[in-house]
């Protein structure tokens, strides 16, 4: 897989649950790409690079998102 | 003059011990004050805004910070921890606060212009709150805005040759203790191995892809002065493999009374004179040593390295000369669902530069097997819980080792598989019977 590829499958993974859900876990980005997380860590860094995705983080634990995607107001109706 | 009233946090101050809210008190009286004519890239008055939210907070009974974010500096995924106020017209100074956690010199050793450096950089760029240190051990300044991270960071890197640290799921900033530097119990370096893993787990630091935190951290004695044992994932404990090294002068000169036992600590009151027996003998949890005509005798394969005889008489016992590390796997001390303490994974191991062996053998095999197995938000002891101990051998290829146990039966996760047991698990019956009835 090259790193188009890997763009591409996240990008319409996520797209596709953006209804339900902004934020993933490595792990699951790693299940999108059906890759080991080292060979995974590899595409998903250059992604948030490229700034595709883009971290978030509670201070104890990170996940990853599309850029800008997933704002709590939106998700509980205030917008 | 105060910007808000602040009864709740004023009777903080009324007990017995110092204050944080004094302290953010100078701080906001000095930025007002601002005699060093600093200028001040963040609200001038947030640590009173940040006295404000905090009153609030103690008024309503509720939390008035919003936690966690897409705050970052660019292409790290740690080190940074955003928080908002939800009360942002009342508290303007205090609307983004975010946390930044720089990595610690190993063993916190500092020069005094380093740290005037990093309280001038804090000062001028954040709201001047520091915490020294955090209980990962990290430096911790406390509140900034988002557009001051960057800059935060640059000055960092370029100014004092300094990094930002772990936070989220990432490898979390190592910490040691102070180690051979001050420290004569000190079983290895653990400054070098704590500033090499540092360097060498960089992408490791900075950019998450584990399931959880995870964290290293460093003793050079079973005194644990850092801790390890309890709550770091992989900990590294100084030990010994020969005997203790004893000088029976100096016992005899204890038990005299011409060296104070402890090296002179408790001495705030009179013990009366020190009993070697009472002290020392009869407190030690093996019983692996005995005092007789006037000699000290230790039997070594029953120590099992507490340290208390050691310290209590440091000048007539000391550490062993054959020195490496023990390697303790899983612990835990998280606030809410209960700690837990490592586990025995390599009961002895040289800690010699370039660490290759630990690397190789311990350190990646574990996260190849973390990464892929752990659940989210799973840390490395609860996944060593969930699929047991013997799986943690099996990726590291490391021997099953009665030091692993505490006593027979106590560790129900270590199993054995049919081909590593003689004969297997099946039986011939009728070759039993001929010694057992039905």
């Amino acid at each position: 897989m090259d790193q188009a590829e890997a763009t591409e499958k996240i990008v319409a993974a996520l797209k596709k649950k953006a209804k339900t859900k902004s934020k993933f876990y490595f792990n699951d980005l790693a299940k999108i790409l059906d890759e080991k997380p080292r060979a995974a860590k590899k595409f998903i860094n250059a992604m948030v690079i490229d700034e595709v995705l883009e971290y978030w983080s509670s201070g104890s634990t990170s996940m990853y998102g599309l850029k800008g995607a997933g704002k709590q107001s939106a998700g509980e109706g205030e917008d | 003059m105060a910007k808000f009233e602040t009864p709740f946090l004023d009777q903080l101050e009324t007990g017995p011990w110092p204050s944080f809210v004094s302290d953010l008190k100078q701080e906001a009286e000095s930025r007002a004050k601002n005699e060093r004519n600093i200028e001040y890239q963040i609200p001038q008055d947030c640590c009173d805004d940040l006295l404000g939210v905090v009153e609030l907070s103690y008024k309503h009974g509720r939390t008035h910070w919003k936690h966690g974010g897409i705050v970052g500096v660019f292409g790290y995924g740690g080190g940074v921890i955003g928080r908002y106020c939800d009360q942002p017209e009342m508290f303007p100074g205090v609307a983004a606060f975010h946390t930044m956690r720089v990595n610690q010199p190993s063993g916190k050793f500092y020069t005094t212009k380093f740290l005037e450096d990093l309280c001038e950089l804090w000062e001028r760029r954040g709201s001047g709150l520091t915490n020294m240190h955090g209980a990962t051990g990290d430096i911790i300044f406390l509140g900034t805005t988002t557009e001051q991270l960057e800059e935060v960071f640059w000055e960092l890197g370029h100014n004092l040759n300094q990094d930002i640290g772990g936070s989220g799921s990432n490898l979390r900033t190592p910490s040691c203790c102070i180690g051979q530097a001050r420290c004569e119990y000190a079983c290895f370096d653990t400054q070098d191995i704590c500033h090499d893993l540092t360097n060498e787990y960089q992408d490791e630091l900075h950019r998450p892809a584990f399931p959880y935190k995870f964290k290293f951290k460093f003793d050079g004695c079973p005194n644990c002065c850092v801790a390890s044992i309890a709550r770091s994932d992989l900990s590294f404990i100084g030990t010994w493999r020969d005997d203790i090294r004893i000088d029976q002068k100096a016992v005899k000169a204890y038990i005299g009374g011409e060296f104070p036992p402890n090296a002179g600590a408790h001495a705030g009151r009179d013990w009366g004179p020190f009993d070697i027996q009472k002290e020392v003998i009869d407190l030690c949890p093996t019983k692996c040593m005995r005092y007789e005509d006037g000699k000290l005798e230790v039997n070594t394969p029953e120590c099992t390295r507490c340290m208390h005889c050691i310290n209590v008489m440091p000048r007539a016992l000391r550490v062993g000369n054959d020195k490496g590390a023990s390697l303790l796997v899983g612990a835990k001390a998280p606030i809410l669902d209960g700690a837990q303490m490592a586990t025995l994974l390599v009961p002895f191991i040289k800690i010699e530069s370039p660490y290759t062996e630990i690397k190789e053998t311990v350190i990646e095999p574990i996260w190849d097997w973390w990464m892929e197995e752990g659940k989210n938000r799973e840390r490395l002891g609860e996944l060593i819980k969930r699929e047991g101990f013997q799986k943690v051998l099996e990726v590291t290829g490391f021997k099953a080792d009665p030091r692993m146990i505490k006593e027979p039966r106590s560790n129900p996760y270590v199993f054995w598989k049919e081909d590593e047991v003689p004969g297997g698990f099946k039986r011939d019956i009728n070759e039993f019977r001929k010694f057992h009835q039905r």
